[in-house]
């Protein structure tokens, strides 16, 4: 299996007149676990959107295991996958028509799809459709959708959210999983204490830049107090 | 690849069904509404149904063609399938196809309605379908594109067949002129010109938006 690493070289974004990301600096080595916390509108979904190829950055440079994110975009793809916001599904096809949708795109054989439905407890729901389902059930199908990727690279925007006590739980083992199998994970949280716990190194943002960056361990020592984030001008 | 984007497609056009008799009975009324613009005079009716049938068949469309990006972008689904990576052509040749295939179903619904509301029967049957097959193919192409352009906007309906209606004017013209002598009688012979003309039409179009595709979906 590839290991893959990130580098990120002062990227900046904006959207309009205002700088979501404004150079941001980082690194992650392959098989690490990096924490990626802020509050709302530091930058954090941005940058992975940057990481992911969905938005190109304006400024500065990005590679995941070599490739650039913006002129070999598609080795990119190959390599990553992201929990995004958005979940990425389709309201009227069901909890296993989603994933058979991602294995046919892949190529790959539709038998894994139950099996990845029951990883992440949705196997009773298999074949109900997606809009029956509730914030924390579409969160687990994303989370499903992921690892039918078999990426080497997993950027987790709020894997935590809309999710109850046993999702936690279960967000969290899929983590060590993919961690024990050499996967490169980010991790953007507001769930400080559990993510730091997971997590190797951490960067903290705030209004698109970097404050501060090290080892997880001493990252709560550095959470941003105040109002929300608004983004930067260059 | 195509395969795989065509099952999706046609797997969402199966669960949204309903949306199509909905278009249907929409493309029937314009239809009858039309006919009452000309009035009782039969040899009139006759006369201008191919061309009502094509403007029922045109403002159908722009309702199945906006339709057929709402599951994409209500939760970026569309975005999703780009960074597994898929295919961009893949992607637009699968909805380009599916939205043939129910244009297709539309127009070959609404031939009987205007035979009946404009009396205009005809023997040569074979003819006009195969010219709705080739109009509505000429319609998908640009629209599945213009559609996909204006998915992301807030007047969507209002702009998408601002930016079709121009396009598609002589694929349009063509089926009109191919209709219109299957039905009114062909004692020229200029039926199969209007029909290779459309032909052309369809593969320029299908040619180029998939082409241009990858740049419309892509930022």
């Amino acid at each position: 299996m590839q290991e893959v690493s990130v580098e990120v070289e002062r990227v900046a974004r904006r959207y309009g007149r205002r700088w979501a990301l404004a150079e941001v600096t980082f690194s992650v080595r392959a098989g690490e676990v990096m924490m990626v916390a802020g509050r709302n509108g530091a930058g954090k979904s941005t940058l992975f959107r940057v990481l992911a190829t969905a938005i190109r950055p304006d400024r500065g440079r990005a590679t995941i295991g070599g490739f650039d994110v913006v002129k070999e975009r598609e080795d990119v793809r190959k390599l990553s996958a992201i929990l995004a916001h958005q979940n990425y599904l389709y309201e009227s096809l069901t909890a296993r028509e989603n994933l058979e949708v991602v294995a046919d795109h892949l190529g790959r054989r539709r038998r894994n799809v139950l099996e990845t439905l029951e990883q992440v407890a949705l196997g009773s729901r298999a074949n109900d459709a997606v809009s029956t389902f509730s914030a924390g059930m579409r969160k687990r199908l994303s989370f499903a959708r992921i690892l039918l990727q078999e990426p080497r690279l997993v950027l987790l925007d709020e894997p935590y959210g809309a999710l109850d006590p046993p999702g936690f739980a279960l967000v969290d083992d899929v983590i060590r999983d993919l961690k024990s199998r050499g996967v490169t994970i980010l991790m953007a949280t507001h769930q400080w204490e559990r993510g730091a716990k997971l997590a190797d190194t951490a960067l903290v943002l705030e209004a698109g830049r970097t404050i501060w960056q090290g080892p997880a361990a001493e990252a709560l020592e550095h959470e941003p107090k105040g109002e929300t984030a608004a983004g930067s001008v260059l | 690849m195509l395969g795989a984007a065509l099952r999706k497609e046609l797997l969402l056009q199966w669960r949204t069904r309903g949306q199509l008799m909905a278009v249907f009975v929409f493309g029937a009324t314009s239809l009858l509404l039309f006919s009452f613009a000309i009035g009782p005079n039969s040899e009139e009716l006759r006369k201008f149904s191919a061309g009502f049938l094509w403007l029922g068949l045109l403002l159908s469309s722009t309702l199945t063609l906006s339709e057929s990006f709402h599951e994409e972008m209500e939760n970026r689904a569309l975005e999703g399938l780009l960074l597994l990576p898929s295919d961009p052509r893949a992607l637009y040749y699968g909805k380009a196809i599916a939205n043939w295939l129910q244009l297709t179903l539309l127009g070959i619904g609404l031939v009987p309605v205007m035979v009946v509301l404009y009396d205009a029967g005809t023997t040569d049957v074979l003819r006009v379908l195969l010219v709705v097959v080739l109009g509505s193919a000429g319609l998908s192409a640009p629209g599945t594109l213009y559609a996909a352009m204006t998915a992301q906007v807030k007047a969507k309906q209002t702009l998408l067949p601002l930016l079709l209606f121009p396009l598609i004017v002589p694929a349009l013209l063509a089926s009109v002129k191919a209709t219109s002598l299957a039905i009114l009688g062909d004692p020229m012979g200029q039926s199969w010109s209007w029909v290779g003309l459309l032909s052309a039409f369809d593969l320029i179009y299908w040619s180029l938006c998939g082409l241009l595709y990858a740049r419309v979906v892509e930022e």
